[in-house]
């Protein structure tokens, strides 16, 4: 046995109680089953080593692992060697399937029982099998796998119970193995066990081997048999969801919902929470309020003028810092990723991904790429983490070098877009125009420079569904939370610096000496110094700079554009140096420094008189 | 015939997929050779789109010429 109990251990799990890994498909409504049959108790949890966060929950005596949504057992990319770490260390698998995509997801299914794991198979979304006017025959479906099938659909919290029932009457059965693989393996001298087969399909390596495609086909063809004999398919049919999907895919139809999605979140950000909901949160309620009471009640105590500086001065810890952190970023960090979740859960996302297929090959990209980048605009650390999905290191490059580069993270962007909407419609236009000419630019710069060629697309769209509301609001609190966790002691750490620097008179020299590019270059107001100081730290946090600083339009628009342009912050550069070397990341981020002065001086050079 | 000369609409049989990571990708997917697949969108000199059954995937158009197709 290979046991991973170790990462059991990190990740905390009880050791008294025995584990059930709830294991499917991405997107077969895995996490549904999941918190309706553990209830309300989740723990969230990093994987050791990788980016994939495992939720897990208790169901009577047993914990309850929700593992990352795989297609196969194997190791292609992280969630699956998270999924097959925990796989291969539990013996009781209940397997999640969507029961419109069962060719698909039967291959994964057949693979648990070949590994001779004790399963319980839910075939979940039953409910669109009726709907979609399909007939699946259960009994022959039970007897061909051999193992319990319970029929659910766990949006409507149909069928838990009888899981439920099933669990405690503890009917998790190996299965019938697929026919032949014995003497396949035997042929090839390996044993028909679970170290054999893990041997034989390469499950450890992420590379292929003949043997394993040999299985791999052996598998496939049986499950084809079971589903061809089990599920009876009305294909006239046509039903709306197909009929959405292609509209979405197809290019005529499909860029302008893309446009219109785009602008539909630029106008939530950046017209109703950057404006509406921050001007009550940070101007009413942390701007007057807070800051008069915190105000009123430190300066009768507080006498040194050095302290008082840098707890209640301009750039204090607890004035200015309260007053951007949860007046400003937190709505906009909600917002973001109150939006994301929606774009996640909907299956929208991978489409998108065969739309900018053809413009992000001209890049050195596949469309693959094009997910990384979206979450960028979340949090450009999260992102280049998530660059990992990609298909080569050339890939990986050149994707971190445009999110250090081009993309603007949640607030930032947020600030951005509300900042935007007061200068006027068209600066928008050339906003976008600008970054996605730097985008473009320096993309095939990069892949003309970086040796080969971008990997082919190649993914799975699923089916389209309305994102249910408690997983959005569950998924925003989670990735919300997480994102401010991270911050804060960035955010500490940086008003420190700057309210150090602030009552040192140090501020105030390096203004002095930043003067000819800050007001000369870039035709800026000199407090613009500050601004790049914090945007050093954390992007996010020099772009709230920007919104109390006074301007011209032009200013205001050198300005963004500059900003939006300037170097990856403090976090962000660990993790390209983490992911990718200190040599690469220094390049980014002195690349992205002098991209952004340029840019902006060209810029100030025409706008500003 | 290759899979980037399909057109959308038309229904086509895998016959070969060339790559190894593409074949073993397709058969998890739930697609191999000999599966019937239909185009439901073609971005032209960009990805095909197919359907087999209900699942839908997206193919490059570099990997898409090494997959031979027939009628």
């Amino acid at each position: 046995m290979h046991c991973h109990c170790q990462s059991f251990e990190l990740l905390k799990l009880p050791q008294d109680k025995e584990i059930i890994a709830l294991v499917g498909n991405p997107n077969v409504g895995k996490s549904v089953v999941f918190s309706k049959l553990t209830g309300k108790y989740v723990e969230v949890s990093n994987f050791p080593g990788t980016t994939v966060d495992i939720n897990y929950g208790f169901y009577k005596n047993y914990v309850v692992i929700d593992t990352p949504g795989v297609y196969g057992i194997s190791s292609f990319n992280d969630e699956e060697v998270v999924t097959r770490d925990i796989v291969l260390s539990v013996d009781k698998v209940i397997n999640v399937v969507d029961a419109l995509h069962l060719d698909r997801d039967l291959f994964l299914t057949q693979q648990l029982i070949d590994y001779q794991k004790d399963i319980i198979v839910v075939l979940n979304m039953f409910d669109e099998v009726k709907k979609n006017d399909m007939k699946i025959d259960i009994d022959a479906l039970k007897k061909t796998l051999g193992v319990e099938v319970i029929v659910t659909s766990a949006t409507k919290a149909e069928g838990i119970e009888k899981l439920q029932e099933a669990i405690d009457k503890n009917l998790f059965r190996k299965g019938n193995p697929t026919p032949q693989l014995q003497k396949l393996l035997q042929e090839a001298g390996m044993e028909f066990s679970e170290d054999g087969l893990t041997t034989a399909e390469n499950v450890f390596n992420s590379s292929i081997s003949e043997l394993q495609e040999k299985i791999y086909s052996l598998r496939r063809s049986h499950v084809d048999k079971i589903f061809e004999k089990a599920v009876k398919f009305n294909t006239k049919k046509l039903e709306i969801k197909n009929r959405i999907s292609e509209i979405l895919v197809n290019p005529i139809t499909g860029i302008p919902i893309l446009a219109a999605t785009l602008y539909i979140m630029y106008y939530f950000m950046g017209v109703l929470v950057a404006q509406k909901v921050v001007d009550f949160t940070m101007n009413k309620v942390m701007g007057e309020y807070y800051i008069g009471f915190i105000k009123g009640l430190l300066t009768p105590f507080v006498k040194n003028i050095y302290i008082q500086k840098i707890l209640i001065g301009n750039y204090g810890l607890l004035s200015m810092f309260p007053v951007v952190f949860l007046g400003l970023l937190f709505p906009l960090v909600v917002a973001f990723h109150l939006f994301m979740s929606i774009l996640e859960d909907s299956g929208y996302l991978p489409r998108i991904a065969a739309l900018v297929d053809k413009v992000f090959n001209k890049i050195g990209l596949n469309g693959k790429a094009i997910i990384p980048i979206i979450l960028g605009f979340g949090c450009v650390t999260m992102a280049t983490m998530t660059t990992r999905i990609l298909g080569s290191k050339r890939e990986r490059v050149i994707t971190m070098f445009l999110l250090g580069l081009a993309i603007p993270c949640s607030a930032q962007l947020g600030i951005i877009s509300g900042l935007i909407a007061r200068l006027g419609f068209w600066y928008l236009v050339v906003y976008i125009l600008i970054i996605g000419l730097i985008f473009g630019i320096v993309g095939r710069v990069l892949n003309k420079v970086i040796q080969g060629s971008p990997t082919s697309l190649f993914i799975d769209l699923p089916t389209l569904r309305v994102p249910l509301i408690l997983n959005v609001i569950k998924k925003t609190y989670y990735k919300s939370k997480n994102f401010l966790i991270e911050a804060l002691p960035i955010f500490v750490l940086a008003t420190l610096i700057l309210g150090f620097l602030d009552a040192t008179g140090l501020l105030k020299i390096i203004e002095d000496f930043t003067q000819p590019l800050v007001t000369g270059f870039l035709k800026l107001p000199k407090q613009m110094t500050e601004v790049f100081i914090l945007s050093i730290i954390r992007r996010d946090y020099g772009a709230a700079g920007l919104v109390t600083i006074p301007t011209t339009k032009g200013q205001m628009f050198v300005a963004l554009v500059t900003t939006t342009l300037f170097v990856p912050c403090i976090t962000s550069f660990a993790m390209m140096t983490k992911e990718s070397g200190l040599k690469y990341s220094l390049f980014v981020w002195v690349s992205s420094a002098v991209i952004a002065i340029l840019v902006g001086g060209l810029l100030a050079h025409i706008m500003i008189a | 015939m290759t899979l980037d000369m399909v057109s959308k609409g038309q229904e086509v049989v895998i016959k070969s997929i060339k790559s190894k990571n593409a074949r073993i990708y397709a058969l998890r997917f739930g697609i191999n050779e000999g599966s019937r697949v239909k185009c439901i969108a073609k971005i032209n000199n960009g990805p095909v789109i197919l359907r087999k059954n209900h699942q839908e995937v997206a193919i490059g158009r570099e990997l898409a010429k090494q997959i031979e197709i027939e009628q």
